[in-house]
């Protein structure tokens, strides 16, 4: 019953280029994106740069830094599913519709096999939507891109752990669906708590005092504050990259788990219902 | 007036099938409302470490904030589905569409109607209203309070032939509904910025090109008694509807073209 492991390896590969190559034939949404990004980049940089010329060095950034804090988290935003997007909504369909019966007997992990698929998605994303706003910022705008490649070697090293814990915690709101049947409520209260958490709107190090030292605890910090500052570096280096890693690794293998949990209890109805 | 009657009837049916799901509707027009004050409580927190952003205050950025808002949460209410036509396009759906007896306009717009875009519209107008009355010292004039309505009703048409432009162009690019989104959320989310802190190229783009400044950088201007950063006269101030007339114009003339040119792809 059990495959090798090179077999699983092999098949969950194989899913994540199924997601990859799936997203890459939207040619014209990817363009649409792109053009989004850029504008929403724009505007964003233009807003930072009256608030950090009123207040250098507000959240640790100067103002290329801030400038690269915002450009670097557009080209992030897609690939993160931060702004919704991503596999959920089609999850939820397929446990309206009793189509997840199919999937449960799938020889793979079902919580391994929609992991490989959005990493897929992401992966091109980042490409697609994310190279090109960055570079159209970096031309327009004075950024402070490190121009070590170790540096940027761990900042994707972190964007994948962030990516993980964005998965994890949307394959919970995926899950909610064996519950609640209709998923569009609880999907927008989730994007809602992203954008704001995630430091979309903000890099979480200019929100105030113990609220701002709270939002940079929670699990949406990992998807985009994290990477973001790996990447921008900072004072002490070594320690504190492995420090923001490991932050983010402990909440993905929390949020996989939990998702595990819910996931058995959420087979189990299945059974119950008769699928 | 067969577009209104059967744009009418689309619509209540959509909320009667949304009203099935009522704890999911309730939470999303509370999450339609929490997206935007979330926006809000981002620009709260700049000026927890400013006075000023762009010379301008608090109370001013927020009747900014709460005009485009609310005007782009009219619009979104009443023509935002517009933007599901390059699905439509895709999927072949558009086709039952056009041998229906009412215009095609008219469903697209109609189809899927939220309901809980009143959110967004109801949480634009709260903010408007702290705003005017934290801005007492402005000499609140017949003149400027007439242009609070007006500016809400002429921004909010201006953002909707922004999404019937922006539809038609779904036509001859396919799926392209974020170019859209960049004009009408992306144009929302400059306005609620003081004038001042873009670039005079922007500024220029978004008064001459894409009329968005009419929409409620001008007609705000006035009300706060500020000069416009173009230097275009005082009257221009009350130009809104008729530009929002002016902008319908090559919209709908673009829409009309779309339909014609449409090839259904058979699936």
């Amino acid at each position: 019953m059990r495959q090798p492991v090179v077999g699983r390896a092999g098949l969950y590969g194989a899913v994540a280029a199924g997601g990859f190559r799936r997203y890459a034939t939207y040619g014209t949404a990817t363009a649409a994106g792109v053009f989004t990004n850029t504008v929403f980049g724009f505007i964003l940089a233009y807003t930072y740069i009256a608030l950090w010329d009123e207040r250098p060095g507000l959240g640790g950034y100067d103002q290329s830094e801030a400038l690269t804090f915002m450009w670097v988290s557009q080209a992030l935003l897609a690939a993160g599913a931060l702004i919704g997007g991503g596999f959920q909504e089609e999850f939820q369909e397929r446990v309206r519709t009793g189509d997840i019966a199919v999937d449960l007997y799938r020889p793979a992990d079902l919580q391994m096999w929609w992991l490989a698929g959005d990493l897929g998605r992401a992966g091109f994303q980042l490409l697609g939507r994310g190279v090109v706003p960055l570079i159209v910022g970096g031309l327009a705008f004075q950024l402070a891109l490190p121009t070590d490649p170790l540096r940027w070697l761990l900042f994707l090293v972190s964007v994948l752990l962030g990516l993980v814990v964005s998965f994890a915690l949307r394959y919970l709101l995926g899950l909610a669906a064996f519950w609640l049947m209709d998923g569009a409520g609880i999907n927008m209260m989730a994007t809602v708590v992203s954008i704001f958490f995630s430091g979309m709107l903000l890099p979480l190090t200019v929100f105030p005092g113990g609220f701002g030292e709270f939002v940079r605890l929670l699990p949406w910090a990992a998807m985009l504050q994290v990477p973001v500052d790996v990447l921008l570096g900072g004072g002490d280096g070594a320690a504190r990259t492995a420090g923001a890693l490991g932050f983010q690794a402990v909440w993905a293998v929390v949020l996989l788990g939990l998702g595990r949990l819910l996931q058995a209890a959420a087979t189990r109805k299945v059974v119950v219902q008769g699928g | 007036m067969e577009g209104l009657r059967g744009y009418g009837l689309i619509a209540a049916m959509w909320i009667r099938s949304t009203m099935t799901y009522r704890t999911s509707f309730f939470l999303s027009t509370f999450g339609n409302a929490a997206i935007t004050l979330l926006d809000f409580v981002a620009i709260m927190i700049m000026f927890s470490h400013v006075d000023e952003l762009g010379g301008f205050t608090l109370p001013e950025i927020a009747l900014l904030y709460g005009s485009c808002s609310a005007s782009l949460g009219l619009a979104d209410l009443l023509l935002g589905n517009t933007d599901r036509i390059g699905t439509r396009i895709r999927d072949g759906s558009l086709d039952t569409m056009l041998v229906r007896p009412v215009p095609v306009l008219a469903q697209v717009a109609a189809d899927r109607f939220a309901l809980r875009r009143l959110g967004r519209i109801a949480q634009g107008l709260v903010v408007l209203g702290w705003a005017v009355s934290e801005l007492d010292q402005l000499h609140w004039t017949v003149g400027k309070t007439l242009m609070l309505p007006v500016m809400i009703t002429a921004g909010a048409a201006i953002f909707g032939a922004v999404m019937v432009g922006g539809a038609a162009f779904q036509f001859l690019a396919g799926d392209a509904a974020e170019v859209q989104n960049s004009f009408t959320y992306g144009g929302c989310t400059m306005l609620q910025y003081p004038p001042t802190v873009f670039a005079k190229d922007l500024l220029r783009g978004v008064t001459y090109i894409v009329p968005l400044a009419f929409v409620n950088w001008l007609p705000a201007l006035y009300v706060l008694g500020r000069p416009d950063p173009l230097g275009l006269p005082g009257w221009v101030a009350y130009a809104s509807p008729l530009v929002a007339f002016v902008v319908f114009l090559p919209a709908s003339l673009a829409w009309r073209a779309g339909v014609r040119s449409y090839r259904s792809t058979g699936s």
